[in-house]
């Protein structure tokens, strides 16, 4: 049974990834791309890791639907109506994924895997709790903290408003000049 | 019932459908009902119980409207996605005790199926190439980053002060004391974050009347059958959550636990259901704001108190 999911969801996985690249509208190609992380959703939750599965699939429909928007919007030709393609520069592309592919591939099968020591956790979920509060909190905190940063980086960077617009040069308007209204009426 | 805490046995898998829909047609009758006094006259009860059926056959005949170049493909993806979001996010629902799929993680699972709806109704709204209908889809995932924060921290202090993302184990913790009453703020996120999800009123404008219909505009025949009922069955599968996360799940003095937990999703859906009549639609950019300086900042001190609740209890580690 398991087996048969594996391959069934394996294979989804590539078709819709190559679907990526084979479709000419950019609304079909991030529904792909999303299946096929699904299909990876299905994997990680047959390795018994339920709480990480069910985080990729929440995670990915909701940053694929937000890509959607984001993809169409800088998208020069969106719809698809006219022929689009995924793919530019299509030998660098080429050389690039191939070579990509046979370094991994080769990888997998040259080195030497050390044999498995110990155990899996009880309850993973638990352990990766554990991991992340405990051994590894830095590491999270930091990159959290960084990430949070480069987003609110962007943010004013790409606006082209500021207090001074929505509240005049001495920050005293009492209501903000805002393109559009808020509601809570700041 | 050897052991009451495992999941029910695979049978259930088949009167899960029939028993949501039970409940949405309920739910529909009802709201049919409201409609038919709120018009004046006479409420006729029979033709309210009989609209579902009827308004099914009706679009089961319907033949499926063309528009120019639409995206079939992406249309079919997102009006078969919403009834099945819903079937989905269902499995982890104690019926009773005890939930058709007994999963350890069950409360991110229903959190996990039940976004799919975002992408449901994006691709219905996209698919028929049709510009009101877009724009209902874009409302929808502008409405979705509004709601889903909210609801997820709703979830998850429910999780918290049950100390287990395990739906039954959440309905256990409740011996004592029903969630809603420790977690009131909470409980009324949930409950706007309910009726924004399945874009029910008063946060219906990804369907509303000034865009046709919205995302839903040119669904005929089974397309919008499928559409309408699988929003139906979100808005009953959503009601339904609040009562094992803060309704105490099926217990209740005399009546067997299934039926507890009957009556108290019918409750839910029914103020559901009577509070869109009394409130105007709300604009999403309305409400973004106030679900991301009001309702966020005031579920994060919810699940604040509720730690600190945890922590003197002498919960976690």
């Amino acid at each position: 049974m398991s087996v048969v999911l594996f391959w069934a969801l394996a294979g989804a996985a590539v078709v819709l990834g190559v679907l990526v690249f084979r479709l000419d509208s950019m609304a079909q190609v991030t529904f792909a791309l999303l299946g096929s992380f699904l299909a990876v959703a299905g994997l990680v939750l047959l390795l018994g890791l339920g709480y990480l599965g069910a985080v990729i699939a929440l995670m990915m429909v909701i940053e694929m639907v937000i890509m959607a928007v984001f993809m169409i919007m800088f998208m020069m030709n969106p719809a698809g109506l006219m022929p689009m393609t995924m793919t530019h520069n299509r030998r660098g592309s080429l050389v690039i994924s191939v070579g990509a592919f046979v370094v991994l591939a080769a990888g997998i099968l040259l080195v030497d895997w050390p044999a498995r020591d110990g155990v899996p956790p009880p309850d993973p979920t638990f352990a990766l709790g554990e991991a992340l509060m405990g051994g590894q909190m830095l590491t999270m905190m930091t990159l959290g903290v960084g990430l949070f940063a480069t987003i609110v980086a962007t943010v004013v960077l790409s606006t082209d408003r500021g207090r001074y617009d929505r509240l005049g040069d001495e920050l005293d308007a009492p209501v903000a000049d805002d393109p559009m209204g808020g509601g809570v009426g700041r | 019932m050897a052991d009451p805490t495992a999941a029910l046995p695979l049978w259930s898998v088949l009167v899960l459908p029939l028993l949501l829909i039970s409940a949405a047609w309920v739910a529909v009758a009802f709201d049919a009902a409201l409609t038919a006094r709120a018009r004046g006259g006479r409420t006729e009860v029979a033709a309210a119980v009989l609209l579902p059926a009827r308004e099914t056959a009706r679009l089961l005949v319907g033949q499926r409207r063309r528009t120019l170049a639409p995206d079939r493909t992406l249309t079919t993806t997102g009006v078969v996605l919403l009834p099945i979001a819903a079937l989905l996010a269902a499995a982890v629902l104690p019926l009773g005790a005890r939930p058709v799929a007994d999963l350890s993680v069950g409360v991110v699972w229903f959190n996990a199926m039940e976004v799919l709806a975002w992408a449901a109704v994006w691709a219905a709204g996209w698919g028929a190439n049709s510009m009101l209908s877009l724009v209902g889809g874009y409302r929808f995932v502008a409405q979705g980053l509004a709601y889903e924060l909210p609801h997820m921290f709703a979830l998850i202090t429910a999780a918290l002060a049950a100390e287990s993302l395990r739906v039954p184990d959440i309905v256990a913790a409740q011996a004592d004391l029903w969630f809603v009453v420790l977690m009131p703020v909470a409980f009324l996120a949930y409950l706007v974050s309910t009726a924004a999800m399945a874009f029910w009123g008063p946060f219906d404008a990804p369907v509303g009347r000034d865009v046709a219909g919205g995302a839903a505009l040119e669904l005929c025949g089974i397309d919008r059958l499928l559409f309408v009922g699988g929003r139906w069955l979100l808005l009953v599968v959503a009601a339904a959550m609040a009562v094992p996360l803060f309704l105490g799940g099926g217990a209740g003095p005399l009546l067997p636990a299934p039926a507890w937990v009957a009556l108290k999703t019918l409750a839910v859906l029914a103020l559901l259901v009577w509070l869109r009549r009394r409130l105007p639609t709300v604009r999403m950019d309305r409400f973004a704001e106030f679900a991301w300086v009001v309702l966020i900042p005031l579920t994060i001190a919810q699940a604040l108190v509720v730690a600190i609740v945890v922590l003197q209890r002498g919960g976690g580690m």
